[in-house]
């Protein structure tokens, strides 16, 4: 059965606290960090973007399982920081990790769930026997424009996943998705930095399309939350996810491996995926895996993943960092400095 | 840098690849195409290096040319990698961390832009491997 062949996950090692933010901005950063539930968020290098962390984390999947990379016949990145407006970031990849030039490749867009609609394009493709492996990576550099909302919890990272059928360390059961036209989120041709409807994007955004999907996952699959090892949803702060477990009935600890948002923030398209990761870095043989994304836009998309034997024999985890380990290695940044790495100041 | 100048280069400066005599075992980065021991007698052949090597030597960057002078200071050195050769690159570390015999592993980093319009560089990078 279709499944996670192997994975990989990148953080940066640098952190911004949420209270420096709220200093340069005069804004009360007792009553922001309790809002959101986030402490810290990554920040990245100058010298990093999505692409170069789309293939850390590729390499990553690639060192704890050796695949022949040329059987790797299609590569997707989600991202809404591409580097380029017209220009592959998926070719980048598919060049560093050396599976060029038979194969295909494209960049995806939606908003935070661009990541799992490229594993569900992999899963398509590998079920459908045209290929062996696909690839499939979320990933952001995330922007908020400066004093918004959004930029106490934007920050940077990623997680690829290798989809095919031979031996996956987690086999997917099945996958939904739930999509409609709304504006919750959006960023304009040109313009540096998103717009939200404030308020709108919890409801009718995030909650209606995570219930939406995630509801019907549980339906099509015949299985109730408490079926579940572990569960991880759309994480742009921690309220969200937690409120949106507690209303379907997932608990606290079976959320917790995946909730990586507190000390890393919002990766839009790199959240799930990372959440995901994580829990697989602690998953054993029969944990059952629920996963639910949301990008705005908007949309859901809802996993029913079952972890495998594979998982200790046919995969070394401990060749690349897990994504707690990247997350204790960190290094902190004042606002100057942070606004120099994300190209804030402009010359 | 032209666009089709650093388009040649990528599997070099993507995934280090060098090349190797096979007559004498030598290898070589930036990529030779002839054997300078061997001459014409030498085989030479594609060669992908680990990326795992140490510091031989390094300088520290404070006054940087326009393209890098957001990374400034930084860690310019020259590092033996495992198999023999030699590369100079970035290392990245604070200035006070870096140390001559330091192990160090590849990262792949954004080299340079072509101004910000123009293409973006991709490479290799090296950053502490203890």
């Amino acid at each position: 059965m279709v499944g996670i062949i192997t994975y990989g996950a990148y953080i940066p090692r640098f952190r911004i606290k949420i209270e420096e933010i709220a200093r340069v901005w005069g804004a009360n950063s007792a009553e922001i960090t309790g809002g959101l539930g986030v402490f810290e968020k990554s920040v990245p290098d100058y010298d990093e973007n999505a692409a170069t962390f789309s293939v850390e984390a590729a390499r990553s999947a690639l060192l704890r399982r050796p695949v022949d990379p040329a059987e790797i016949k299609a590569v997707y990145v989600g991202s809404e920081s591409h580097p380029y407006a017209v220009k592959p970031t998926s070719v980048t990849v598919g060049e560093a990790i050396g599976a060029t030039p038979v194969m295909t490749a494209a960049d995806y867009e939606f908003a935070c769930k661009a990541g799992t609609a490229a594993i569900q394009t992999a899963m398509g493709l590998v079920s459908s026997g045209m290929m062996k492996y696909a690839l499939a990576i979320g990933s952001d550099t995330a922007q908020g424009a400066p004093g918004d909302a959004l930029e106490y919890t934007a920050a940077a990272g990623g997680a690829a996943f290798l989809i095919g059928n031979d031996d996956p360390i987690a086999v997917i059961n099945d996958t939904c998705s739930y999509s409609t036209d709304t504006p919750d989120f959006w960023r304009r041709e040109g313009e540096t930095y998103p717009k939200h409807g404030g308020r709108f994007s919890g409801d009718p955004g995030y909650f209606k399309h995570v219930f939406g999907a995630a509801k019907m996952m549980l339906e099509i699959c015949g299985t109730k939350p408490s079926d579940y090892t572990y569960a991880v949803f759309h994480q742009p702060n921690a309220k969200f996810p937690q409120k949106a477990a507690q209303q379907l009935g997932f608990t606290p600890a079976q959320i917790k491996a995946g909730l990586l948002v507190p000390y890393l923030g919002n990766t839009y398209s790199g959240a799930v995926p990372l959440g995901l990761s994580a829990i697989l870095d602690v998953a054993k043989p029969g944990d059952r895996i629920f996963v639910t994304s949301y990008g705005s836009g908007a949309g859901s998309d809802a996993f029913d993943i079952t972890v495998t034997d594979a998982i200790l024999d046919k995969i070394d985890r401990s060749r690349a960092p897990s994504a707690q380990q990247m997350l204790a290695q960190k290094k902190y940044v004042d606002y100057a400095v942070y606004a120099r790495h994300k190209g804030k100041i402009r010359m | 840098m032209t666009v089709a100048r650093f388009w040649r280069e990528i599997p070099q400066r993507y995934n280090l690849v060098g090349t190797k005599c096979e007559t004498c075992g030598a290898v070589f980065f930036p990529p030779r195409t002839l054997c300078p021991h061997c001459r014409r007698d030498g085989k030479i052949v594609p060669c992908k290096f680990s990326g795992k090597g140490k510091v031989m030597t390094y300088s520290v960057i404070h006054s940087a040319s326009d393209q890098y002078f957001d990374l400034k200071p930084y860690v310019l050195a020259i590092i033996e990698l495992e198999e023999g050769t030699r590369v100079t690159s970035h290392v990245i570390c604070e200035p006070d961390d870096v140390y001559i015999g330091m192990p160090v592993k590849s990262v792949f980093r954004v080299l340079d832009c072509d101004g910000p319009d123009g293409v973006i560089h991709y490479g290799t990078k090296f950053t502490s491997d203890v």
